[in-house]
């Protein structure tokens, strides 16, 4: 097994432990759909099949176990009751976090694996237990297995691989080798829909068989040996009294199928005893063998053979596939990413040397140029689409960190989670993980009060935190929202000054208060918890969110609960900016941070001490923050009124106007990091590129304002709420 | 192909001399990527005197340092004669203002001397040894000591 192949399994992994996750949430929510359990039941047994044939035998024996329990579940045998929900979320973090050692390197916690196998033991039906089977068991022989119980009863089974079968890798004989383990298998190939050579087609099956098992066990033992190649195959398990009319309808199955898998021409020499198709990932010649193998066996006892079956389920074979999905590498995309961004550069360049042309009648020229720009904008979307992901997954794993919490805590807390389906670029996601889950252990640790407390101050026992994701006005906002005591704000303030973190000296406001919780250092928990409260806070949320341009909001209510709001780009490879220019340089502004602009007059400017200059729009007064001379491009002394004014606002709601020279354009433009190519610039977020190849700043508005406004050094009070906003 | 940290394991090869404030410097070719005529650079804010600002290679951001400043000579007033060496440096392109280049010289490793013991710290850094050239001293610059690596720079 080559490495590669295990890091295919690990990705489906993911993929199963989301969709068991989900599941789960959603019978936990008390969806009763049968179908919803079989999802699960699936995700677990596929998860135990694949990491059988790695041989990862703790994962195996764990989801063993787990999936009897489901087993019991579907089959109506166990009554899903809120604390068999909650176990089974328990074990299904736990089979999380064994996927990841297994996948890593490193042990899980033995004693949580006990007590957890423990818990599931008590759940399983001991007879049940019994019906253990090898779904990949590629070394077991092929011997029909003792038969050591009294009851025996003769299954006639039929089985027709459709294709797609084939095309998922599954093998027949794996599956007849899991069947010969329960019993004393015999098989028999039906050929008789075989072609004629000229008459075969590529990727086509024609083969059926019928296999007579004699077993003790359960029929579901059987089903279960089938669940992997449920809805790829026609299957029917008959026992031995059953009518055999049904045969019939078989034979108009086939009929019909015959019929509509007329697929492409292409003649192809396979051998006759080689009627696999070809996608089939084993070599040929071993699947030959594998055949052969199988009907030397079947032949002795063909005679009593009854081909006869019951139709199964019609709703289970029917089960409707996901949509279909290309797993791409991530740099491919990326490539792409830059070479779409290239081609938007390339535009507006060519866009800027066609305008410069001396040319009489540039009409043609610009209409195209239109329909190229309309086109460069439509593949730049779809390129993002293409990293865009909904926020689901995510959302999922802070449920578990939500259950962790509470359960570390002793408190009672719930997650709700809106707008999952979202989506956002997939490294905003990544690196969203992080913040999330301190903002969501701070929330149950601080946010949420003891179940005494809460009960005591007329709420219910479980506090609840309200997960959201949206799209607003090209950006994303994810909120966490907890109906708890709310931020203590005294204590907040105390403790910053107790540890240094500001003088006492100093009045703040709430909004400045709650913004102490950013600085590196603070700390609220009076005991270091196991939790939140490492002394690494919430300054790490707030430079993760920076670091992927967006910021944090908190908001407070005492006794109601705080909101935590998270404020992203949409993308981090293009965005709308304003095109101005700053002290003969141009420069970008980011369109999200305006909120409105206008030209500036005299009358409008009005002195407030000796540096400061206030805008009085609509009877309020905004303080002026010139760009030029806060970027060091111009002496901060000579200030003439300024062309154009740019309100913008920052984090705690505070507004300012950036003064700037002139407004020029405004257009979608790509962001270049300068990581890397000069550090950090203040006042500077990245760079970009304009048409006429020259590079222009894009500014950030929240960096200047702070610099600005700290200049004023007379200002004490002032420079301190900037020092905590910063 | 890589520039041996010390002067004496410079294989024969050749280098491309160039004036920078009036005195003849040179790389190795092999670490020049390109030579450009000078275009007005984006000048970056706050940032330190020697580096002039960035500039548009091809789609790529690259900062662009006046070497005579950096040398702690005085700031080259650029102009359209002067050129930009672009070089490459901790793995990523960097410009650099130099008035303009001279000549492509072939060098005998053992001509090459050491750099003499001086006070300034800096030019025992940055000047990696000298060659004597048509009875002209040509230093040859330590790359990776002029431009240190980007998180440094700006702050």
């Amino acid at each position: 097994m080559t490495g590669s192949i295990m890091d295919t399994f690990f990705e489906e992994c993911e993929e199963l432990l989301e969709a068991m996750d989900a599941g789960l949430a959603a019978i936990e929510e008390g969806d009763q759909d049968p179908e919803t359990v079989n999802a699960v039941f699936r995700a677990v047994h596929s998860i135990k099949g694949g990491a059988g044939a790695f041989g990862l035998d703790e994962l195996v024996a764990f989801a063993h176990n787990f999936e009897t329990v489901f087993d019991d579940v579907r089959s109506n045998k166990l009554q899903l009751d809120p604390k068999l929900v909650q176990l089974l979320f328990r074990a299904s973090d736990h089979l999380s976090d064994l996927v990841t050692c297994a996948r890593d390197g490193g042990q899980v916690d033995a004693d949580h694996h006990k007590v957890l196998i423990t818990a599931l033991g008590e759940y399983i039906d001991e007879e049940e237990e019994e019906v253990v089977f090898e779904p990949m068991g590629m070394g077991a022989v092929f011997d029909p297995a003792p038969i050591s119980a009294v009851e025996e009863v003769s299954y006639d089974i039929r089985f027709l691989p459709l294709k797609e079968m084939f095309a998922t890798g599954n093998e027949p004989y794996f599956l007849f080798q899991a069947l010969s383990d329960l019993g004393a298998l015999t098989v028999r190939m039906d050929d008789s829909e075989l072609p004629g050579f000229d008459a075969m087609e590529e990727g086509e099956t024609y083969l059926s068989w019928e296999l007579t098992l004699i077993t003790s066990q359960p029929r579901s033992a059987i089903e279960a040996v089938f669940e992997f190649v449920e809805g790829l195959c026609e299957l029917s398990i008959s026992t031995d009294g059953d009518a055999a009319a049904e045969a019939d309808a078989l034979a108009a199955l086939n009929a019909a199928f015959g019929v509509t898998s007329v697929e492409e021409e292409s003649a192809v020499d396979i051998p006759l005893e080689q009627p696999e198709p070809e996608q089939v990932e084993s070599p040929t010649s071993a699947e030959v063998d594998i055949i052969e193998t199988v009907e030397p066996e079947a032949e002795p006892e063909q005679g009593t053979d009854m081909p006869a079956e019951t139709s199964k389920d019609a709703s289970k074979s029917k089960s409707s596939g996901p949509k279909p999905t290309l797993r791409v590498e991530l740099d491919r995309v990326d490539r792409l990413i830059n070479a779409v961004g290239e081609l938007i550069i390339n535009h507006s360049m060519l866009a800027q040397q066609i305008a410069n042309l001396d040319a009489t009648d540039l009409r043609d020229v610009e209409t195209e140029l239109e329909g190229f720009k309309t086109l460069a904008r439509d593949i730049q979307e779809g390129v993002m689409a293409i990293r865009a992901q909904p926020v689901k997954p995510l959302f999922q794993r802070m449920a578990r960190i939500v259950r962790e919490a509470s359960a570390a805590t002793g408190k009672t807390a719930k997650l709700v989670t809106v707008g999952e389906a979202t989506e956002v670029d997939k490294t905003v996601i990544e690196r969203l993980a992080d913040p999330l889950t301190h903002i969501l252990r701070n929330a149950v640790d601080h946010g949420i009060e003891s179940p005494e407390d809460r009960l005591a101050a007329g709420k219910s026992k479980a506090g609840e935190i309200r997960l959201t994701a949206a799209h607003r006005s090209g950006s994303v906002c994810i909120e966490v929202k907890d109906d708890g005591a709310g931020l203590n704000r005294k204590k907040i303030h105390q403790i910053a000054i107790d540890k240094g973190l500001v003088p006492d000296n100093i009045e703040l406001n709430d909004g400045e208060i709650d913004n102490l919780l950013f600085l590196p250092g603070f700390s609220t928990a009076s005991e270091i918890s196991n939790l939140s409260g490492r002394g690494v806070g919430m300054d790490v949320v707030k430079n993760a969110v920076t670091a992927l341009g967006g910021r944090v909001n908190i908001a407070s209510t005492p006794g109601k609960g705080s909101t935590f709001s998270i404020i992203l780009p949409l993308t981090l490879a293009v965005m709308d900016g304003m095109v101005v220019s700053v002290a003969g340089h141009t420069m970008v502004v980011p369109i999200t941070a305006i909120v409105e602009t206008m030209r500036g007059n005299d009358d409008m400017i009005n002195n407030l001490g000796a540096d400061s200059t206030l805008l009085s729009i609509r009877g309020s007064f905004i303080p002026i923050c010139d760009v030029a001379s806060s970027l060091g491009l111009r002496d901060g002394s000579s200030r003439e009124p300024a062309g154009v004014y740019l309100l913008v606002e920052t984090e705690n709601g505070d507004r300012s106007a950036l003064a700037v020279d002139d407004i020029h354009d405004q257009r979608q433009v790509v962001i270049k990091s300068l990581d890397g190519v000069c550090g950090n610039v203040p006042g500077v977020s990245a760079a970009t590129i304009l048409g006429d190849g020259k590079i222009a700043m894009i500014l950030d508005p929240e960096s200047i304002v702070t610099a600005s406004s700290s200049a004023a050094v007379f200002d004490t009070d002032r420079r301190m709420s900037n020092a905590i906003a910063s | 192909m890589q520039l041996q940290a010390e002067s004496k394991h410079i294989e024969h090869s050749e280098f491309v001399s160039f004036t920078v404030a009036g005195q003849a410097f040179c790389l190795k070719i092999t670490q020049i990527r390109e030579i450009r005529r000078w275009s007005p650079v984006t000048v970056l804010p706050h940032a330190p005197a020697d580096v002039l600002g960035v500039m548009n290679l091809r789609g790529a951001v690259i900062p662009i340092y006046d070497l005579s400043a950096r040398f702690g000579l005085e700031q080259t007033e650029a102009s359209e004669r002067n050129v930009v060496i672009v070089v490459s440096a901790h793995d990523k392109p960097v410009g650099l203002l130099a008035e303009s280049v001279s000549e492509i010289i072939s060098i005998n490793p053992d001509d090459i001397q050491d750099t003499p013991q001086v006070d300034s710290r800096n030019t025992m850094d940055f000047i990696q040894g000298i060659i004597s050239q048509n009875d002209e001293m040509v230093r040859i610059i330590n790359l990776d000591a002029v431009i240190s690596s980007p998180e440094q720079v700006g702050l």
